[in-house]
């Protein structure tokens, strides 16, 4: 183990025979003896300072100057393994495959080194999540352990492949995917394009707080991404985090409506331009649809995985320099979502710039930065000039969807009539036509 | 509890409000299977439970960070300079980098599940009364939420957020401290220290004293809540005593031949005796289909009943068990009955029904049968702890000085690092400045305060004991009240109410003030201060404005200033004959110095009048 101290420390350590998680006794030149185990550093602070977990539980840095002698005690105390623990399963015939992409969806605190473990297996899951016992039967699989900021759309590609993998060869109830919350509403979008058809939800999950602490909003997540993938009526890429402060209901949004809203309150997660499609009650386990329209699940698995890494999207910002623009050209960018203002506006010093990408065969697609409402182009001057330019409006779908989208759209085609055609039909009620007073925030009267 | 602008680990003001709070919310805290495991039996009972919790805010003094919807904020610099200050006053070693710890607290009284809290340094002393108390470890850490409400049906707690995050200074001492006497004065010595910093706040419960006391052959109590120094004695004396009865009750079983395992667990339904109870607590019980269980103890007869502390008996300790691990009112006992309405038919029958001897005992409990079986358990497990004698736990103080069982205690600490929080390193040149920043010690200030104020040695000293030697100074510059008026409340005067029974923790700083204004400016005569002051703690949520117009108000009508007068004119019987009419000026003066600032003048010099006259004429 990579020990994070500065050489003189490390020397130090290794001419007194000691190492990392030893039981030492320090003595100081000010006459203080310390017992203690030696840690490793943290990754930041000062590499000079030894850090000492004294027997009273706490940590403390001791510069190395102020060291005098290190007698070795015992020699290494080291995590002890997770107690394997026989489960009894309870729940009947129900199965949920948990599918782990990064995060720690679940981790462990060692308290004698004070270290955090993530854990992943069925067995740990059970464990530390007692009550998914009575609710199904868990597989899991760590497909690979990323940040979420770290997903390109070639892995969304590999999800969905699992994905169809999975149900096709395992057929489980349902799917529980955990996955950082920061791109979170990406993924579950674009495996709400991938996947067209299949006998059950992908219920994405995660933590707001990390799950090393008791106060951790990761299992009661988790209960309810795997009552949704058992429960749920619907087979749909959705999204299962906490509904508000409190610890009690879920909200399960759609992939393609949902957006993290808060950078870290446990309910961050909200469906805009829509209502949540169902509402999950961790303690009376009851799952209560809050839309009556969805796909329902299926018999066959259909599975479209490939998306173009060939299309980006752009915040429009006053002041915006047009060449900008032409630098995806350059890069032989084949779609473009743009973050517009309002209705769908960008300077108009931009239209010609635009009308000549889509000369040149790039899909332009006009999102709106406020994400709540629709783009509408026949407003304003400079609408009417971005749709005679070949923009597309992108109605009520989030930019982030848009983008999403046209990346799934350009992985399915290159023929750019058919791509525009693909990208305006509603696949996975990313789209309507209709926004209700209750979609919006301020419609709930919080002042 | 530190006085700084903000609070430890975000920018929130670190003000308690005694208002309704703007909003709540519910949480639930989980610790995973594994961890809680044999290891630690404090976790595994609050697991239990199964608690939730509810939380309040105010918009004002919390945000996110107390309601965990946001990691912390760095460290709060003024208390770690505080806290730093303080090691250096008592001669401390600091570390050279502070480590931010999560310590596992899961009664749910931290949103987050753990209390932060960072050792600042180790190994200091204080010399109190010519004696080296050596100072083990200071932390510093940030205070709980409040707890405001528990409702065991609905198995909910409810907590305060406005005082979750206030630095705290812990300071912990060796265990050195021998009589009731010096843990007060030690307790008392520390407190003086962390004021001369300022910065710290006053009052009730800004300074709390946890104790940990044991006696030989006895094991370590933890007692929490200790509010204010002078009953810190009463406790310790109370604990050491009820520790050495327990010995004693450990002996007297082995002396009777007792063996654990003739305390069999076999509790019996003697619902059928109370059929026709007069007993209320039964009765009630078994109309809601409660039942009434009956557990032997064999030959425990008398031991139930052998008092620990004054009104606590043995029996109270099974009571307390009960409570806390069933949530049951309450349990009777042999040694206690017959009472209560319970008859000694009633007491016979049982008896019969348990087959007891003439020396057994029984405990019995009225309540919904799973609930009485569980509350027998737990009073059976206390029975067996007493062949052991002393049991460890962590008590609570009374009020009294008494303790009762709170919970068990927690196992070895549960630490582990805060990863939202980078270590901070302390460096020797701000050791340098701050070592520069340190305050006059305790001692010197009374000198001072001594010297300026013109206090008598005996004064000076009452002022010390006090725990107020840092706000006279304040109330003085400040009220420009008279230094030994503003001494002698402080020191006698609110001892004295504390002796009537007053509630003086209802007192705060901000109504001296208001008091001492008051007096200073003539408003009120020093003579009602006792009275205003015992006023302010039966009503501490008013002003003190409201409070001195209310005394006038309600304490004195015309007929008693009538009553008054009269009884102040015969008391002065000679005066009047010899000056008549022109004893007016005296007698208003008398009369002015009892009701000043409680009626008003012009009323006071027409009764005056009128009764000199009849007094006169008569």
């Amino acid at each position: 183990m990579e020990s994070g101290y500065s050489q003189k420390l490390r020397d130090l350590l290794a001419s007194s025979g000691v190492g990392i998680f030893d039981m030492v006794l320090v003595r100081l030149r000010d006459g203080v003896m310390l017992r203690g185990i030696i840690l490793p550093r943290p990754q930041v602070g000062d590499q000079g300072s030894l850090v000492l977990k004294l027997d009273n539980g706490y940590n403390v840095g001791i510069a190395a100057e102020r060291i005098l002698e290190i007698k070795l005690l015992e020699k290494g105390a080291r995590a002890q393994p997770l107690t394997e623990k026989t489960h009894s399963l309870r729940a009947s015939g129900e199965s949920v495959y948990f599918i782990g992409t990064g995060g720690t969806i679940a981790s462990r605190v060692d308290y004698v080194t004070g270290a955090v473990y993530p854990y992943f297996s069925a067995e740990e899951l059970y464990s530390m999540i007692p009550e998914l016992e009575d609710i199904a039967v868990v597989t899991s699989e760590t497909l690979f352990n990323i940040f979420s900021e770290d997903m390109t759309p070639q892995h969304w590609s590999t999800i969905a492949r699992k994905i169809g993998e999975v149900y096709k060869l395992k057929a489980p109830s349902g799917i529980v995917v955990a996955h950082g919350t920061d791109t979170m509403h990406y993924s579950a979008s674009a495996i709400a394009f991938a996947v067209h058809q299949a006998p059950g939800s992908i219920v994405f999950t995660g933590a707001q707080r990390s799950s090393d602490r008791p106060s951790s909003d990761s299992a009661l997540n988790v209960v309810g991404a795997a009552l949704t993938a058992v429960k749920a009526p619907f087979a749909e890429s959705v999204i299962a985090m906490h509904g508000s402060v409190n610890d009690d209901i879920l909200l399960v949004h759609r992939g393609v409506r949902a957006r993290k809203m808060h950078t870290s309150r446990r309910d961050a997660f909200m469906s805009i331009n829509s209502l949540p499609l169902a509402r999950v009650d961790p303690f009376t386990r009851e799952v209560k649809m809050l839309q009556s329209e969805y796909k329902t699940r299926s018999d066959s698995v259909e599975i479209y995985p490939d998306f173009s890494p060939k299309v980006a999207l752009v915040k429009f910002y006053p002041g915006m320099d047009p060449s900008l623009l032409e630098f995806y050209r350059e890069k032989g960018y084949t779609g473009l979502v743009i973050e517009g203002t309002g209705l769908g506006h960008i300077n108009s010093n931009l239209v010609p710039t635009i009308g000549s990408l889509v000369r040149d065969g790039i899909i332009v697609v006009i999102s709106s930065q406020c994400l709540w409402g629709s783009v509408n182009l026949n407003v304003y001057r400079t609408g009417v000039e971005l749709l005679k330019a070949g923009a597309i409006p992108a109605g009520n779908m989030l930019p982030e969807v848009a983008y999403v989208k046209l990346s799934w759209v350009l992985g399915q085609t290159s023929d750019i009539e058919e791509a525009q055609k693909l990208f305006k039909t509603n696949i996975a009620y990313e789209l309507s036509e209709r926004d209700e007073y209750r979609h919006y925030p301020g419609a709930m009267g919080w002042w | 509890m530190l006085d700084t602008k903000e609070k430890l680990f975000c920018s929130c003001p670190t003000v308690i409000r005694k208002d309704q709070a703007d909003y709540s919310f519910m949480r639930r805290l989980r610790l995973a299977r594994s961890e809680i495991g044999e290891l630690d039996p404090a976790a595994l009972f609050e697991f239990e439970k199964g608690l939730h919790f509810i939380y309040e805010g105010y918009n004002e003094n919390v945000c996110l960070v107390e309601m965990d919807e946001e990691p912390p904020h760095q460290p709060n610099r003024e208390a770690i300079e505080l806290a730093l200050k303080f090691a250096l006053i008592v001669k401390a070693h600091v570390v050279d980098e502070i480590h931010v710890m999560r310590k596992i607290v899961i009664d749910g009284s931290n949103t987050t599940g753990f209390q932060r809290t960072m050792l600042i340094a180790i190994g200091g002393r204080v010399n109190v009364r010519g004696k080296e108390i050596p100072i083990e470890t200071i932390c510093l850490e940030e205070d709980a939420a409040r707890k405001v409400d528990e409702d065991p049906t609905r198995r909910s707690v409810t907590y305060r957020l406005d005082r979750l995050g206030i630095p705290l200074i812990e300071v912990a001492t060796g265990p050195v401290i021998e009589s009731p006497e010096e843990a007060r004065e030690v307790a008392h010595y520390i407190g003086l220290l962390l004021r001369s910093m300022g910065r710290v706040k006053r009052g009730l419960g800004t300074i709390r004293q946890d104790l940990n006391i044991s006696i030989e052959g006895g094991a370590k109590v933890e007692i929490k809540g200790v509010q204010y120094l002078d009953l810190i004695p009463l406790v310790v004396k109370n604990e050491a005593r009820r520790q050495q009865r327990l010995l004693e009750i450990r002996d007297e079983l082995k002396r009777r031949g007792l063996k654990e395992e003739d305390i069999l667990f076999s509790p019996v339904d003697v619902t059928v005796v109370f059929r026709n109870t007069k007993s209320r607590v039964a009765r009630s019980a078994i109309e809601k289909g409660g039942v009434a269980l009956a557990l032997k103890l064999k030959g425990f007869k008398g031991i139930l009943g052998v008092e620990l502390q004054p009104g606590r008996r043995f029996g109270a300790e099974l009571a307390d068990r009960a409570r806390y691990w069933a949530r049951v009112g309450g349990i009777f006992h042999s040694d206690e009955l017959p009472a209560y309405g319970i008859s000694m038919e009633e007491v016979e029958e049982v008896k019969r029904l348990l087959g007891t001897e003439e020396n057994d005992a029984f405990v019995l409990v009225f309540d919904e049968k799973e609930k009485a079986l569980k509350a027998l358990e737990a009073v059976h497990s206390r029975i067996i702890e007493a062949f052991h004698g002393v049991p460890e736990e962590t008590r609570a103080a009374n009020p009294d000085g008494t303790t009762r069982f709170m919970r068990p205690r927690p196992g070895k600490a549960r630490m582990y690092p805060e990863t939202d929080v980078r270590p901070i390193k302390v460096d020797g040149s701000l050791l340098a400045r701050l070592e520069r920043e340190l305050p006059e010690p305790p001692e010197k200030t009374l000198e001072r305060l001594k010297n300026k104020y013109k206090l008598s040695e005996d004064l000076a000293q009452q002022l010390f004991n006090s725990e107020h030697l840092f706000l006279f100074e304040e109330l003085v510059t400040k009220t420009g009240a008279s230094p030994v008026l503003v001494a002698s409340v402080l020191t006698n005067t609110l001892r004295n109410l504390r002796r009537e029974g007053v509630n003086i923790e209802n007192i705060e700083e901000d109504h001296l003030f208001g008091v001492f204004k008051a007096v200073a400016s003539g408003k009120i005569a020093k003579e009602a201060i006792p009275d205003v002051l015992k006023a302010i703690a039966e009503n501490p949520e008013l002003s003190v404005e409201s409070i001195l117009s209310k005394l006038s108000l309600q304490s004195l009508t015309i007929s008693e200033l009538e009553e008054l007068v009269s009884q102040i004119i015969s008391e002065r019987k000679q005066l009047v004959e010899e000056k008549g009419e022109k004893a007016f000026s005296p007698i208003m003066g008398l009369v002015m110095e009892r009701v000043r600032g409680r009626i008003d003048g012009k009323t006071v010099a027409e009764v005056v009048r009128k009764k000199l006259l009849e007094a006169i004429s008569s």
